[in-house]
């Protein structure tokens, strides 16, 4: 694969009119693949900056949340001489189908990459119901 | 208003609001964050003995990344791959972007090649590139003739 890779700009988060955000930093969306096999659905998204411990996912309903804080350090004893990128934190909200088991999500995170693996459910747990008429 | 109490006459408060809008619109155009004219975004900083060049490479590993100093132009070549052992899956959503990237960027100060050092962190590139000793600047004493 010889393709290069284009410039993709940050996504901010737009913010509901009146609230404001508890920390000081930008949000954006962060960029996300989703694939579907047989028996899973794998989302992957770009995190640059955060690990397992500043990233906080929680499944409300339907709704699937991500969030990553990413701790700005610029380093040390610097000044800045030319900035092409901002540096904030992350969040995105997908909307899970009844297809996956909310019971088996798996998450990982590696160089800044988080992968979630969600089973599906197996066919078995949908039972028809018997209507009996009198 | 606070301003009120300062501005007594309606021209001047016309010269404000004018000034003000010019602040406004010059911010916005010349924004700090300049435009990357290609993959990928780095940002660079500096310290009399040397400079970091971060840069966003998530899921890049270190073993794909190539760097080469020249004088005072290093050069970030690499590739990113696209995950494998999702080959024969359905793709139900694409963004993030695969492929191989090279760059070339200016720095302040020439660098010192053997001192060159990088770490790849969270998907966090960050280069240190200390400065060329003799492009440091030297201290001259002066003295006096009594």
């Amino acid at each position: 694969m010889n393709k290069s890779i284009e410039v993709q700009k940050k996504q901010e988060v737009a913010l509901s009119e009146g609230s404001e955000r508890v920390r000081d930093q930008r949000v954006y969306a962060p960029r996300a693949d989703i694939f579907e096999t047989g028996e899973e659905v794998v989302l992957i998204t770009d995190m640059p900056g955060v690990n397992e411990k500043n990233v906080d996912i929680t499944l409300e309903k339907n709704i699937l949340n991500i969030n990553g804080l990413v701790e700005v350090t610029p380093p040390e004893g610097c000044h800045p001489v030319y900035l092409e990128y901002e540096t904030g934190d992350y969040e995105r909200s997908f909307i899970l189908s009844n297809v996956i088991d909310r019971e088996k999500i798996e998450a990982n995170i590696k160089d800044g990459v988080l992968y979630l693996k969600m089973h599906k459910v197996s066919p078995a747990v949908t039972r028809k119901i018997q209507v009996k008429a009198e | 208003m606070l301003y009120r109490k300062f501005y007594s006459s309606p021209w001047q408060e016309m010269e404000r609001l004018q000034s003000e809008m010019n602040r406004l619109f010059n911010s916005h155009s010349r924004s700090t964050y300049e435009n990357p004219p290609s993959f990928p975004a780095v940002n660079i900083w500096a310290h009399d003995e040397g400079q970091v060049v971060t840069a966003e490479l998530p899921g890049v590993d270190i073993k794909d990344i190539e760097l080469s100093v020249a004088g005072n132009t290093l050069t970030l070549s690499g590739k990113r791959e696209p995950e494998e052992a999702l080959n024969d899956a359905r793709v139900l959503r694409r963004e993030r972007e695969c492929g191989s990237f090279n760059r070339s960027i200016q720095l302040p100060y020439p660098v010192n090649v053997e001192k060159v050092d990088a770490v790849m962190e969270k998907g966090l590139l960050r280069i240190n590139l200390p400065r060329a000793e003799a492009d440091k600047p030297k201290k001259i004493s002066v003295k006096t003739i009594s």
